[in-house]
């Protein structure tokens, strides 16, 4: 963007950070804040090498609505799990075709996977084309596959258009 | 304690018992599913949620007893963003100790060493 | 009714610290005891939100957005630690 702020979102971020860390909106707080906003961009802009443009902005509100969802679901379903006698569940390690590239979106693939019901990310596989999912109780892999791929992949495809 | 109206006293009381019950599963799962690999399922998930549900009581009580009060905000927003990477350096390490797991994993790795952390 | 739930949320935060301190003691793994951890310092976190709803004073909060960065930050570091410190060749 402009020489001054590097990334303005980012500045926006940091603002709205201090802000919430100081509680309050008066005016030294916001100076400060804006200060710092404009500096620590301009300090570590050159640190960033993961180049990002986010395509469709209402693909991605829609994208953290459903995450949140899914995580609230996820607590049920994992506390379903725990509360049930243990002999019951079926545990599997899956490897998961990626379809997406590039650095920021797999990272975003693979903490939703995390966070979302019954499994997590447990290794990038070395050519960085597919990732080992740990599920805790999944009687078809392949369903599973395929959902996380209609619910989350393609939408992340879409928002980064990668 | 006796200033707050009737509803958010109910639903302050809500959040609270409600994170604090997903926080007790979460650690009960810790302790009873049966490897290693099972048991991160459940605090990397539940405890989340938990804190979660006792940051909006806190949220909900500051700001109706006080000013508007949004800054345990932060650390909701920061467990929610560290948790999935807590939980997948763990599992990375769990994978390359090559811990137990128990007998009704299936284990679905094609080529097992794509998934390995050697260098060779 | 808030003391109450109050009340309730402290003693279930307790028992959850001692379910946890069990596995802490039985391991079997480190990896076990570091993930133990983890979900220990959130627990822990969470006491402290409560106790400054208790006493309606935000002044615990500093002390548990602390816990929350320092935990993580430990936990990472020790994770790291079990798969760089002990290589098995």
């Amino acid at each position: 963007m402009s020489r001054f702020l590097p990334a303005p979102w980012w500045s926006l971020f940091l603002l709205t950070f201090w802000l919430l860390l100081q509680n309050s909106v008066s005016f030294g707080a916001v100076l400060m804040g804006s200060i710092l906003a404009v500096l620590i961009p301009l300090y570590t802009h050159r640190a960033r090498d993961y180049p990002i443009k986010v395509h469709k902005p209402l693909v991605a509100l829609q994208y953290g609505g459903i995450l949140l969802v899914d995580i609230i679901l996820s607590n049920f379903n994992i506390a379903a799990i725990i509360l049930r006698p243990r002999k019951q569940i079926q545990p599997a390690l899956i490897e998961y075709p990626l379809d997406i590239s590039g650095a920021v979106p797999v990272t975003i693939l693979a903490s939703t996977i995390s966070l979302t019901p019954g499994t997590i990310t447990a290794e990038l596989g070395k050519d960085g084309r597919s990732l080992l999912i740990h599920a805790l109780n999944v009687a078809d892999p392949e369903a599973a596959i395929q959902e996380i791929k209609q619910r989350y992949e393609r939408r992340l495809q879409e928002i980064f258009q990668c | 304690m006796n200033e707050l109206p009737q509803w958010a006293e109910w639903l302050i009381s809500f959040f609270i018992i409600l994170g604090a019950c997903f926080a007790f599963i979460g650690s009960l799962g810790l302790l009873r599913l049966p490897d290693f690999m099972t048991r991160l399922h459940a605090p990397t998930k539940n405890t989340t949620l938990g804190v979660g549900g006792v940051i909006l009581g806190s949220i909900l009580f500051f700001s109706v007893t006080d000013a508007l009060s949004l800054h345990e905000l932060l650390i909701a927003i920061f467990l929610f963003l560290t948790a999935p990477i807590s939980a997948h350096l763990l599992a990375k390490a769990g994978l390359h100790l090559e811990l137990k797991r128990i007998e009704s994993t299936r284990d679905l790795r094609k080529k097992p060493e794509q998934y390995s952390d050697r260098d060779d | 009714m808030l003391v109450f739930a109050l009340q309730f949320a402290f003693a279930l935060f307790g028992l959850s610290l001692l379910m946890n301190m069990v596995r802490l003691i039985r391991g079997p793994s480190l990896a076990d005891r570091i993930l133990t951890l983890d979900t220990i310092y959130i627990n822990s976190l969470a006491l402290l939100i409560l106790l400054g709803i208790w006493h309606s004073t935000a002044f615990y909060f500093e002390a548990a957005l602390l816990i929350a960065m320092l935990g993580f930050i430990g936990t990472v570091a020790a994770a790291k630690f079990l798969l760089r410190g002990d290589i098995i060749e």
